[in-house]
């Protein structure tokens, strides 16, 4: 018989207190699986949208929400600009290129987004079906838009007024589906990219009065912000200071709001991760006291092993074997519970069209699950098993 | 054969133990008898290996102890020594065929079924070997506890009060029986008791035995030795 075998049936010829220390190592290890797959895929989301974007420029306002509505389409934009201040940013020398964001309507929920060819480019969207947008009216919706709203290339569909959905629809001017992308996993599956034209026509007609006013309306035609890759990282000093002194517009930097962000829900996740800190060392706790019991209960048939010709290391082994028995089924039964979690959150944020997550990638920081199962049942199985070790034989033959 | 010299075991924080010398051929029976605090733990212990001698030689089946290291003297005794406790100790958790198994797992042997089989066989158990020691009567439990005991063919059974709050018609049985296995495997059987039924259905059975009564010592006395040959045993006095 193997010691992996034998230290089995003894963890399970208690299968209360084995039960129990495997529910709370179980619930330990998914809390901090849960807590890391959070923080990596969050991270990740960001950093996948980000691709590249140096600068984002719009209307003066909270910078976080800034990058939040232009970046991350997570929150309401700041207001509009005008097209002339963001035409006059495309002459600046610093400035690569200039990728306008206008905002305003939606399709059940998911955002219409005017912009130009740039934007699909930045994050090398490919198209799933169809072509991109050769006019105005025409539009490409993303992959998890054409799955939740069974839009496909050719159908026609009415914007929405505002951002979230049941606003005022646009029912005069009709968008086309010229496209359908392939899901990228970034902010691009949950939009609706059309020409910036589009979004102008949409209002214009709809409050046009006659031909002169909607001379009127094109001249004070604005866009909601503007995406900027900067020719040089130097640009990053002085850019946003150029933008913030001289224009009526602000510039935020994404990396730097990102970072801001991420500290605030760090505040969160090492709540979390004390809190699973906590539940691994109740776990710890219990499994060491279950070990420690099983020796005191047992110690009469150890110092039979030992009479049968036991060396001690192989009595102190069947204790570590047991403890890492234990280690093991939590740690898996802990990660695919952290994975379960994680795969309904991820279900709950696309619901509500929020930053796309996925469930059950393994990214490398899940190393740190199984490495503290085994820290925990080492430490709590080191004391059980010097037990174990010392006991001597000669009580065998006392007991009376 | 078992052989001491000169033997004593002196406690770190107590008194000094003497025994007698003697010497008992292979596949003779030793009946060992006293009261408590005599020394007998202390003796089965040095007899086993488990403590080693403060002087003198003890010699168990050709391997004189005190030359055994601490690691040694574990896998010697598997292969030497079948232990019969006095209360048993048959793994809860374990069925009768896993409790044996447990045996072969102490000794560092790899699992032998047709020899736990054997061993079951010839102690009248093999039908039990799925159940659970609770499941057992005392006298199959007996039985179980001596198959293992016997499992990896000692050449020195040690039985510790192995009559213990038994009736006296389990107890003749439990001598006979120890009798017998030792008998089948020519190996040299030591039976410690305070009980003085055992020395009386040892006669029953017929065996030579050879009887030493363990006496509470002073420091450093020397008590009488015996040199006993299996083959005249039985014509010695009592």
């Amino acid at each position: 018989m193997k010691t992996i075998l034998l230290s089995w049936r003894y963890l399970w010829s208690r299968p209360l207190a084995a039960g129990l220390n495997l529910l709370l190592l179980t619930l330990g290890l998914a809390s901090i699986t849960f807590v890391l797959l959070v923080s990596q895929q969050i991270t990740m989301a960001f950093e996948r949208d980000l691709a590249g974007i140096d600068a984002v420029v719009g209307a003066k306002g909270s910078p976080m929400q800034l990058i939040l509505s232009g970046v991350f389409h997570i929150d309401a934009p700041t207001g509009n600009v005008p097209l002339a201040a963001v035409r006059e940013l495309e002459k600046n020398p610093q400035v690569a290129r200039v990728i306008p964001i206008s905002l305003g309507d939606s399709f059940r929920g998911f955002r219409i987004v005017g912009t130009s060819f740039d934007y699909p480019k930045l994050y090398s969207a490919t198209l799933a079906d169809g072509t991109l947008w050769t006019q105005p009216m025409q539009a490409v919706v993303g992959s998890q838009v054409a799955r939740q709203t069974g839009l496909k290339v050719g159908d026609s569909f009415a914007g929405a007024h505002g951002l979230g959905a049941g606003g005022e629809s646009h029912g005069k001017v009709m968008y086309r589906v010229s496209g359908v992308l392939a899901a990228s996993g970034s902010v691009l599956d949950r939009l609706i990219l059309t020409a910036t034209e589009s979004v102008w026509k949409v209002h214009e007609t709809d409050t046009a009065l006659d031909a002169e006013d909607q001379k009127m309306l094109e001249e004070e035609r604005e866009l909601t912000l503007a995406l900027i890759q900067y020719k040089s990282p130097l640009a990053a000093v002085t850019f946003p200071r150029f933008v913030n002194s001289t224009t009526e517009m602000q510039a935020a930097a994404p990396a730097l709001e990102i970072t801001r962000l991420l500290s605030m829900i760090g505040v969160g996740t090492d709540v979390l991760k004390a809190l699973a800190g906590v539940l691994l060392l109740t776990a710890g706790l219990s499994v060491f006291i279950a070990l420690w019991s099983a020796v005191r209960e047992r110690r009469a048939d150890l110092a039979l092993l030992r009479m049968l010709g036991a060396p001690p290391r192989k009595i102190a082994g069947l204790l570590l074997c047991e403890a890492l028995w234990l280690a093991l089924l939590a740690c898996a039964l802990g990660l695919l519970a952290g994975q379960g979690v994680m795969a309904v959150a991820a279900w709950t944020l696309e619901a509500e069209k929020s930053v796309a997550i996925s469930a059950f990638v393994w990214p490398i920081e899940l190393v740190l699950v199984p490495v503290l199962a085994l820290g925990v049942a080492l430490a709590a199985s080191a004391l059980p098993a010097w037990e174990a070790y010392r006991i001597s034989v000669f009580e065998l033959l006392q007991s009376r | 054969m078992i052989s001491c010299r000169q033997l004593t075991y002196r406690y770190a924080s107590g008194p000094e133990l003497a025994f007698a010398d003697l010497e008992v051929n292979q596949g003779a029976t030793l009946l060992l008898t006293g009261a408590s605090g005599s020394g007998k733990s202390t003796w089965l212990a040095l007899l086993a290996g488990l403590l080693p001698a403060s002087s003198g030689q003890m010699t168990v089946a050709g391997q004189v102890l005190d030359q055994l290291s601490k690691i040694n003297s574990d896998a010697w005794r598997a292969r030497t020594i079948g232990f019969l406790p006095q209360k048993l100790h048959l793994s809860a958790a374990l069925t009768v065929h896993d409790n044996l198994e447990l045996a072969q797992w102490a000794a560092g042997q790899t699992t032998d079924n047709s020899r736990i089989a054997e061993a079951l066989t010839a102690l009248g158990v093999q039908d039990l070997s799925k159940r659970k020691p609770s499941q057992l009567s005392g006298g199959q439990a007996q039985r179980v506890a001596l198959a293992r005991a016997v499992l990896l063919q000692p050449e020195v059974i040690l039985a510790d009060e192995p009559t213990a709050s038994l009736d006296d018609e389990a107890c003749h049985a439990a001598v006979s029986l120890l009798s017998d296995t030792a008998q089948r495997l020519k190996a040299t059987l030591v039976i410690a008791t305070h009980d003085s039924r055992v020395k009386k259905y040892l006669e029953a059975v017929s065996r030579p035995f050879l009887d030493i009564k363990l006496a509470s010592m002073p420091m450093n006395a020397s008590v009488m030795s015996y040199k006993i040959n299996s083959d005249v045993v039985a014509n010695l006095p009592a």
